[in-house]
């Protein structure tokens, strides 16, 4: 029923206790070294989101510094003000438009070879507020070649429906992540990250609505989830300035969606001020269980979100970075611009308004400046 | 649950043979680290670093989470200069 | 149902941790030690320098020496950068001296990044990275500190917001001796 995860080390017994220890040793050995915190940064964006009926834009501000060399303070601040006339929007509903704000908080602590991090997160939007915390430590071992990394978030989501009061509901997430990177040579890395992520409560959507033997009924999603997501990487540098990398994740999780994304990347300076990059991303996914465009038979949960149909995405993007201002050893200050085009084929997803399978094309755009000090 | 202490194999092990110099635990030796700090030069560069700039990777996350029905193991560590 | 994260419970806490910190202690017996700098003389070496010329460390006897070796590449050598001119500047007259090691790939950055760091003191090249591999650097930076007869007498491994002032009490006993 309920998917309840233990904390890291509950249950831990006989064998697995003293390996647990050897483990403690070793970071106990890590030495007079230390580990550097992450640099002093403030960066203002401007985002945009344009596909399928669907706008969204907003800017978002975050502030880095670091205390006494031994903490890093950050927060920022995310708007998305979203314009929706999406296919599900426009097709039971009307077009409406919200605004989304988000905040965080958090806090590294670098101790010797370690870096803790303590996170706070709320997400606001009429209907919808979501409240997370996380934890998260990492450790160089292995001379700095291996970085082994693990990581916990806990949330709680409070659930409204416009124009209906009397709704209320929530749900409550858990993500355990592990991820170690291992320098392979001078030139090359690695890593492998792997995330589980387990969801209890109402994990739909109080507007959508499913299709039962064509006509439509509210979407009847299960109240759990897990999830779990392994991810590898690989950049490696080219030599005279340029440098490649790819990573491929593979999803699976109890609600019988499996998914697929390859991702590759090339970065290459140009002169001295430009950083130039493209990447190329193939993703592939197929449909959740109590998915379906059309019920034809009568089951506990049935959904036509076309997030968990069987579909294929297929997007390519590029960035531009331009270093305006370099002062070594005291700040640096970038100006970058990316784009990327995304494209959507569902398998089994129609479009209503001319009973074709579906498909769009999407939009990002994000303008930033950054400064590193 | 199993897979928690399957997660745990993973780092312990590492743990386990990086102690390998320790007569007292006879386990295989691994080799000395063969790059060292002076020799990261190329890690160190802002394009061998893992993940992007914090407010665009956030962004781009969020869209694609929002759109797909697969999540998580984004997150980035380690690389980089290794100094301090 | 309570679907919470439980905590652990109490004496199996204590146990993991009893046996963590036990096993911690045994580790850090035969741990192994990267003592590769205790005490001694310093390895000697020569390096060519930015200016040209070739500089030997043994040269250098007599005064007190700050081996410094940096990178461009490396954020914390750039950081305490500006805090060693200033002790070289403080203590140059009473007979020390100090010696940038650079490790840079190309001696082109190397020159290029001392000139925008302000860097007064000698700039030696070690792009083979020879001096580096001779004093088996496990950190960068690694900042040394050679009394008058040659002896390696201080390691700092890293660079953190205060070291400067360690740097300033060595460097000042070692004058006096």
């Amino acid at each position: 029923m309920a998917a309840t995860e233990s904390p890291l080390f509950a249950g831990v017994t006989g064998p697995w206790r003293r390996i647990a220890g050897l483990f403690g040793s070793l970071l106990a050995m890590g030495g007079a070294k230390a580990i550097e915190l992450p640099e002093n940064r403030a960066e203002a964006l401007y985002h945009l989101y344009k596909g399928g009926g669907v706008t969204a834009d907003g800017p978002a501000l975050l502030v880095r510094k670091s205390l006494a060399d031994k903490v890093s303070l950050y927060g920022s601040y995310y708007v998305d003000a979203v314009s929706n006339a999406s296919i599900d929007v426009v097709t039971t509903a009307s077009p409406f438009k919200e605004t989304r704000k988000s905040y965080d908080l958090g806090v590294d602590y670098a101790y010797r070879d370690s870096m803790m991090s303590l996170g706070v997160y709320r997400s606001k939007e009429p209907d919808y507020q979501a409240d997370s915390f996380s934890i998260d430590v990492a450790q160089e071992v292995y001379g700095n070649m291996t970085t082994i990394a693990l990581g916990f978030t806990r949330g709680v989501d409070k659930v409204f429906k416009a124009g209906e009061p009397s709704f209320a509901d929530g749900a409550k997430h858990w993500q355990y992540r592990l991820g170690v990177t291992q320098v392979l040579t001078p030139r090359m890395l690695a890593s492998a990250n792997l995330e589980v992520v387990s969801d209890d409560g109402y994990l739909g959507n109080p507007y959508r609505v499913a299709r039962v033997f064509g006509a439509t009924v509210p979407e009847r999603h299960p109240r759990t989830r897990t999830s779990r997501a392994v991810k590898f990487k690989v950049i490696g540098d080219l030599g005279d300035r340029n440098a490649a990398r790819a990573e491929y994740r593979y999803f699976w999780d109890t609600w019988d969606i499996k998914a697929h994304t390859l991702e590759a990347g090339y970065s290459r300076y140009v002169g001295t001020d430009w950083l130039a990059d493209g990447f190329v991303r193939f993703y592939k996914q197929s449909a959740a269980l109590f998915y379906a465009d059309n019920a034809t038979s009568e089951t506990l949960y049935v959904s036509r979100n076309r997030q968990l149909s069987a579909f294929r995405s297929f997007g390519l993007g590029g960035k531009l970075s331009y270093t305006a201002r370099r002062v070594p050893g005291q700040y640096e200050l970038k100006i970058v611009g990316s784009v990327e085009r995304i494209r959507f084929n569902y398998s089994n997803f129609t479009d209503v308004r001319n009973g074709q399978a579906y498909d769009f094309d999407a939009n990002l755009l994000q303008l930033y400046v950054t400064a590193t000090f | 649950m199993n897979a928690m202490r399957r997660l745990l194999l993973v780092p312990t092990l590492a743990g386990a043979a990086l102690l390998a110099g320790c007569s007292s635990f006879s386990l295989p030796s691994l080799p000395e680290p063969w790059v060292k700090p002076y020799e990261r030069e190329r890690l160190a560069d802002p394009i061998m670093r893992q993940g992007g700039d914090p407010l665009a990777a956030r962004h781009r996350e969020h869209v694609l989470v929002v759109r797909e029905g697969s999540r998580g193991a984004n997150a980035a560590q380690g690389g980089g200069c290794g100094c301090n | 149902m309570n679907c919470g994260s439980t905590p652990l419970p109490s004496p199996a806490r204590r146990r993991l941790l009893g046996s963590a910190l036990a096993l911690s202690a045994g580790a850090a017996v035969c741990g192994t030690s990267r003592a590769a700098l205790g005490s001694g003389p310093a390895p000697d070496f020569t390096l060519r320098t930015t200016a040209g010329t070739n500089l030997r460390l043994q040269e250098q006897r007599g005064q007190v020496v700050m081996v410094n070796f940096w990178a461009t590449w490396c954020g914390p050598c750039k950081i305490e950068m500006p805090h060693l001119v200033r002790l070289y500047a403080k203590y140059r007259a009473s007979g020390f001296q100090l010696l940038g090691v650079n490790v840079d790939d190309d001696p082109r950055n190397a020159v290029a990044g001392a000139a925008k760091l302000g860097i007064t003191f000698p700039v030696l090249l070690d792009a083979d990275k020879r001096v580096a591999k001779l004093y088996d650097l496990s950190t960068m930076p690694t900042t040394l500190l050679i009394d008058r007869d040659g002896t390696l007498r201080h390691v700092h491994r890293g660079y953190r917001e205060g070291y400067e002032i360690t740097y300033d009490q060595q460097v000042r006993e070692l004058l006096k001796a």
